[in-house]
Order: structure tokens, then C-alpha cells, then sequence
């Protein structure tokens, strides 16, 4: 007990006193400058700390990550390009391959569609606030906890016993069903189900980011074209959207990068079972439950090498907006 | 920010920092045991208990955290040397592993071990040990394969089917308003499938033997084998006799699976599960023997007809200091293991701890101790991806989106990667 007292103690005191004195020994530093350097200087020595804990956490695993991708099971020997061979001709690696491809391209859509007709709907009545807040709240939940309701939302009971699952028990009063989603194969129909939680939770963080955007929306523009005569949907389609693209565009990125990482709730609703395995998943599997640092870190670096040129995208379409202003 | 707030940045950095620092597992001090397992609730409390008397008598404590991921923090822990003292392994195959690598200790000095060999069933000693040294000891046992039934729709407990045949005839002219024959249940998180590797296991177990069972968990009979085909086989008509058919089986969790036996009218009539099934779902609401029962698997090939299948949490040392050592000696005698047994839930591999608080555990635990031919659970014994694959590919079966066949030819292309090293 004491002793844990006495690392709170040296934390508490410790930190700050560091930053601090990290913040005034820069300053030492620059003095000796000659004054055109020291604006040129100062951010990188204020960057510094930060830089090296970037490089400490996360460019040296990365290094370390793509050395291991070539490396066999253990690390004790090098394979070559092995481990992505594995992982080009595992059938179980592909059918997540494909799984990813729909959440990428389906949860997309959902999120962008679903926030966009969101945030434009309630854009025009008065409880605009309250509406926003409601589709927002699954945001607020842990992804583990949205695979649980949605366990509950999606639970089957054989034909002739009361339907317990919200779904089976709606369509039930049609006289339809039961109807065990999470285990129809065709067509994918188990894995749309778990993209459909998904969906279910960023929609809110879509409609907020559009919600903005449709804000900043000059509305002189809208009311001199409705002046002009023109439609509530020609308004949109002339004026607002593509006003919203290059908003569009970020959340869509940023979707598809949420999508290749899905985890959780494939973890927790199907843990892969019956196709609807992810890459993610894939890889925590190879690296904590079969030791194959090999094949984890391979599975690590095609993830990586997908989301490369969409972040570059994605940067440059920041840089463009910038020379715009 | 305003500025007066300023100071309180570097301060959340460093609440920050220390919430980072909190509760790593490390072997304890000398008067100290750390103590990581699976068991939670009930069962934690049934550890704390059993260890108490050790505490009152050496002085010492015992740290102990109960988790579901243990299997990730051992294999994390092993290569970095952030072990606790004790721990559960996660089974035999992990411990053979962790003993190459130097982290686990041997127990041949620390255990009683004549004492430990005579009460101790000899599979299971054999089980804990890697090039004839003990590292493992199993701290608990499971008894699997055991058919459930309510009682009071029909009483087996007068004569029990003795062969597969006689269940077959006996349970279907006593099924009475039951809508099928069984009940199964297969769900279970990350782990789905394992209550179907359990029916394969027990079927074959009992269909070709020992050594045919023993061969194929260790990746010498391949999965097209006519042996396991056939096990698959009788598992498939099962399944065609399932309350709600497979696709129920797999959307009811395991713990649940047997409780449509107690319905009215009720699902089944049948349900097969492990000894620690009294402790789950609506039987742990019930009386063992007046509410349910169970008989033992019944036979399939008269050669076999008292092989036994069974489980078990085996136990191993990380630090060899003297209080962790005294407390490894302690938990494997009987005085020790009599503790466990008398809360229930629990089977103990020792022959003298019999204190079972009723009929039913202690047939079951008398079955581990005294079994002619004790396997241990198979899928625990393979290597971990060919395990992951044999749950998932059990799950895609009993869905009905496999074959047996398919099942089989895909399972057949994991073990030839999984048993390569």
C-alpha cells in the first residue's frame, strides 16, 4: 500500500514537474539562438516529446510488426513471404477478406445514407435537438454492450414457443417466422445482420458531423433558389449536397476505416462462427489464441497497407481544403 | 481552457499514467501468493474458501484474481516474465509449452508426491507431466458425458440404458408429451461449439476406444478417417432428433440448453452434458436426484463400455518461493480438496476427498477417481487453431450449412497445418 502511495506521490509531483521543466529548458535552449532561427525551431522542440513517444509506440511496433510478418511462428527464423501466402490461400482468411469488403462497402453506405436523410429531415422541424440526441445515444454505448442488446434484439426460438428475440417476435405477429439471423448464410444475411449494429451505433456520429455542415450552409443561397422557384428536392440535389461532399467524403473514410477494423462485435455476436468471420478477428485469433506472431503481424500488415492509400486520401483532401481558405 | 484550470492538465496526465500502472500480475513477496484463475463467483469463493486453512496455519495470504483470459495472460506473461505465482493453465498442451520455455517449475520436490500418486487417478497424474516430470497437477475434474433427464416424466435411475440402443428404444418409448428425443445446446461466446466436440468425443470414445480417441487429438488418425466419420454420423442423427433442430441447438447457450426438459410440455427428453451442467441453468435451481438425474454414456461398443471421458483445471508454479511451494503442496490433499468438493459444482481427482454434498456428485466424482479408462477431453489436448476449428466447424454442422463430409475434408486441411510444428 505504502508503496503504491509513493508511486501516486511521484506521478502527481512527478509529471508536471517534468513538463515543466522540459517547457523551460527548450526555452534555455532557443535564448542561444539567433532570433530568425527561433521561430523555425521552437515547434519541433515542442513537438519533441510527443514525436518520441509516436516513434517509441507506434513506429517502432510497426517496424517490429512488419520484421515479425516475415518471421515463422516462434520469431526465430525467417519464411519469406509465407505468411502471406498462408493468408492468400486460407479459405477461412479469404471468407473474412470478403466479410470486410461488405462492411466496408455496406456500413459505409448505411452510416452516410442514414445520417445524411437524419440530419436533413430533422433539420426542418422543431425538435430537431431532442431527435438528434436519440440517434445519437447508441454512439455513447460500448460496442461489446450494443452486440448484447442486439443478441436479445436478434434471439430465435424454435417454431411453436414464444418468441423471446424483439425481430422474431415482431414478425411473429404476421404469422412469419422464426427466422434465425445470425445463422442464414445466404447472401451473406448473418454478416448485414451485425453491420446493421454497427450502422445502428454510427449513424449518430454521421448525422452530428453532416448536421454541422448543413449548418454552415449560406441560407441565402436556399432562399434565393426557392425564390427562383426551384424544389425542395432540386434545392437539395442543386445546392446542399454538393455543398456536403467534401463532409461526405470525410465520414465515409472515416467509416471505412471503422469498418476494416470491426472487432467487437463480430466478437461478441458470432465470434466469427457461420462466415461471418473479420480480418481483426482473424488476427487476434492467430496472435493470442494459436501463437502464430507470423501470421498475425502478415494479417497486420495487409490491414495496414488497405487503410495507407485511403488516409492518404484522406490527407490530401484536408491539404486542398486548406489552400482553398 | 481557462486559465486558472491550467494546472489541471499535467494532473490528468498523471492520473492518467497511473491508471496505466494498476494490477499486473507479479509474483508476490515472501509471505504472499498471487493466484490467477478461471473461477468467479461461486467457484472463487469455493478457492477462497479451500485455501483459508493454509492462510490460518502458515500466516501467509493468497492474492487471488479471477479471469476469463487467462489463456492471453500467460501467453503474454510467459515470453516477459510477468507470471504470477500460481496459476491455472489452460491445458496440457499449454503447459508442456510453458514448461520448454523454462517459465513453469517442476512439482516432483514440491508435491507429497507417493501420496499424490495414490489418491490421485493415474491418468490424470500422467496428464501433468512433460518427460516424466510432474508440472501440473489437476486442482479440479470434470466428469463428461452424462445424460440428463427429469425424473418425473420417467425414473432411469432403476435401469439405466446400458447400450446406445437400449437409450435409443428406452428413451423413445418414454418420450412421452416431449416434443423430441434430445435437447442440445451448443452457444457459448468465443467458445461456440465446444458442447458438440464433447458429443464426438463421447461418441467415439465409445465406438472405437481409447487409442483411436488418444491417436486423433494427437493428429496421428486423420479427420476422414471411417472412425471419427462415423462419430460425426451418429452426432448428425442426434441432431435430426433435437428439440427445434440444429439451428436451435446452436442459438441456445449451453448453460440453457438443458432447460427444455423441464418445460411443460417439455422440449426433450434427453440432454447430454458434463457433471458441472447441476450448477447451470434451471437445474441449478432444481434438486439433483428428485428433479433430475442423469446416467452415465452408454455403451456403443461392448469393448469400451467403461472408458470415461473427463476434464479437469490443472494447476502449475511459476516462482518456486517457499510459500507458494507449501501452498502447492496443500491444495492437492484431500483435506484440501475435501473443501472444494463440499461446495458443490466441483469433482476432485483425489479418491479421498468424498465429502459431496449429495448422491449425484458423488457418483460422478467416484466415476473420475476410479475410472478402468480415463481420456481427457480432446479438444482441450489439440493444438489450439485445430481446436478453435473443430468448435467452429461443430457449429457450422449443426446449423446445417456443412456436411459431415465437408466438415470433415475442411477439418482434415486445418490439422495438416496445425499439427505441422
Amino acid at each position: 500500500m505504502t508503496d503504491k502511495l509513493i508511486t501516486a506521490a511521484i506521478v502527481v509531483v512527478g509529471v508536471p514537474a517534468v513538463l515543466i521543466g522540459y517547457i523551460w529548458l527548450t526555452e534555455q535552449v532557443i535564448r542561444i539562438l539567433p532570433e530568425k532561427q527561433k521561430p523555425r525551431v521552437r515547434p519541433w522542440l515542442w513537438m519533441a516529446p510527443a514525436l518520441a513517444f509516436l516513434a517509441l509506440f507506434l513506429v517502432y511496433p510497426m517496424f517490429g510488426t512488419f520484421l515479425r510478418s516475415f518471421q515463422n511462428h516462434p520469431g526465430t527464423e525467417f519464411v519469406g513471404l509465407d505468411n502471406f501466402f498462408w493468408f492468400f490461400g486460407s479459405a477461412d482468411a479469404l471468407s473474412a477478406l470478403k466479410n470486410n469488403v461488405l462492411w466496408l462497402i455496406f456500413l459505409t453506405l448505411f452510416v452516410v445514407g442514414f445520417g445524411l436523410l437524419v440530419a436533413v429531415l430533422v433539420d426542418k422541424v422543431r425538435y430537431e435537438s431532442f431527435a438528434k440526441s436519440v440517434i445519437f445515444v447508441p454512439l455513447a454505448i460500448s460496442m461489446v454492450a450494443a452486440g448484447v442488446i442486439w443478441l436479445y434484439m436478434y434471439q430465435y426460438r424454435p417454431p411453436g414457443a414464444v418468441q423471446t428475440g424483439t425481430l422474431n417476435a415482431a414478425i411473429d405477429i404476421f404469422g412469419l417466422g422464426p427466422v434465425p439471423w445470425l445463422q442464414v448464410q445466404t447472401f451473406s444475411v448473418n454478416t448485414f445482420m451485425l453491420i446493421i449494429v454497427m450502422a445502428w451505433m454510427w449513424t449518430g456520429f454521421a448525422m452530428v458531423i453532416i448536421s454541422a455542415a448543413l449548418k454552415g450552409i449560406n441560407p441565402e443561397l436556399m432562399e434565393a433558389a426557392r425564390v427562383d422557384g426551384a424544389t425542395e428536392w432540386q434545392v437539395f440535389r442543386g445546392i446542399v449536397f454538393p455543398l456536403l461532399v467534401p463532409t461526405l467524403v470525410v465520414v465515409s473514410t472515416t467509416m471505412i476505416i471503422t469498418a476494416l477494423k470491426a472487432f467487437d462485435v463480430v466478437f461478441t455476436m458470432t465470434s466469427g462462427n457461420l462466415n461471418t468471420n473479420v480480418i481483426a478477428n482473424q488476427m487476434y485469433a492467430e496472435m493470442f489464441k494459436f501463437g502464430q506472431y507470423g501470421r498475425a503481424s502478415a494479417i497486420a500488415v495487409v490491414l495496414l497497407l488497405a487503410i495507407i492509400p485511403i488516409m492518404f486520401f484522406n490527407i490530401g483532401r484536408f491539404r486542398a481544403q486548406e489552400a482553398v481558405r | 481552457m481557462a486559465k486558472r484550470f491550467r494546472w489541471f492538465t499535467p494532473l490528468m496526465v498523471g492520473a492518467l499514467v497511473m491508471a496505466a500502472c494498476t494490477t499486473t500480475p507479479t509474483g508476490g513477496d515472501g509471505k504472499t501468493v498471487t493466484v490467477i484463475g478461471t473461477w468467479t463467483d461461486a467457484e472463487q469463493a469455493a478457492f477462497l474458501a479451500m485455501v483459508a486453512p493454509w492462510e490460518t496455519e502458515t500466516g501467509n495470504t493468497v492474492k487471488y484474481q479471477g479471469t476469463r483470459s487467462i489463456n492471453d495472460i500467460l501467453a503474454a506473461g510467459v515470453p516477459t516474465g510477468v507470471l504470477p505465482d500460481l496459476a491455472g493453465l489452460p491445458g496440457p498442451g499449454q503447459m508442456a509449452e510453458y514448461a520448454a520455455a523454462g517459465a513453469l517449475q517442476p512439482l516432483d520436490d514440491v508435491l507429497d508426491v507417493a501420496t499424490y500418486t495414490s489418491e490421485t487417478s493415474p491418468a490424470l497424474v500422467d496428464l501433468g507431466k512433460v518427460d516424466g516430470k510432474t508440472y501440473g497437477v489437476f486442482i479440479k475434474a470434470a466428469l463428461k458425458g452424462l445424460i440428463y433427464y427429469n425424473p418425473t416424466l420417467h425414473d432411469y435411475s432403476a435401469s439405466a440404458p446400458a447400450t446406445w440402443d437400449e437409450l435409443i428404444s428406452q428413451g423413445e418409448a418414454n418420450q412421452g408429451d416431449a416434443e423430441a428425443l434430445w435437447c442440445v445446446g451448443i452457444e457459448s461466446g468465443d467458445a461456440s461449439g465446444w458442447p458438440a466436440t464433447d458429443w464426438i468425443e463421447n461418441i467415439l470414445l465409445r465406438q472405437s476406444g481409447p487409442d483411436v480417441y488418444n491417436d486423433w487429438w494427437a493428429g496421428k488418425v486423420p479427420w476422414t478417417d471411417p472412425a471419427i466419420k462415423a462419430a460425426f454420423d451418429l452426432y448428425a442423427d442426434v441432431i435430426d432428433n433435437t428439440y427445434g433442430g440444429g439451428t436451435n441447438a446452436v442459438a441456445t447457450a449451453f448453460q440453457t440448453g438443458g432447460d427444455a426438459l423441464f418445460d411443460n410440455p417439455p422440449g426433450c427428453a434427453l440432454f447430454q452434458q458434463a457433471n458441472f451442467m447441476s450448477g447451470q441453468g434451471k437445474f441449478a435451481t432444481l434438486t439433483a436426484g428428485t428433479d433430475f438425474n442423469a446416467f452415465p454414456f452408454p455403451a456403443l461398443n461392448p469393448d469400451y463400455a467403461n472408458a470415461v471421458e473427463g476434464a479437469g483445471d490443472l494447476f502449475g508454479m511459476f516462482h518456486a518461493t517457499d510459500a507458494a511451494k507449501s501452498l502447492m503442496k496443500y491444495l492437492v490433499t484431500a483435506e484440501a480438496q475435501d473443501i472444494w468438493v463440499k461446495a458443490g459444482g466441483a469433482l476432485s481427482a483425489n479418491k479421498n476427498a468424498t465429502s459431496y454434498p449429495d448422491d449425484f456428485s458423488k457418483n460422478a466424482g467416484a466415476a473420475v477417481a476410479n475410472a478402468e479408462q480415463f481420456v481427457f477431453d480432446a479438444s482441450d489436448l489439440m493444438p489450439s487453431a485445430m481446436n478453435a476449428a473443430f468448435w467452429s466447424h461443430m457449429v457450422s454442422l449443426t446449423s446445417g450449412s456443412e456436411t459431415v463430409d465437408e466438415a470433415l475434408a475442411a477439418l482434415q486441411v486445418v490439422a495438416e497445418d496445425a499439427y505441422a510444428e
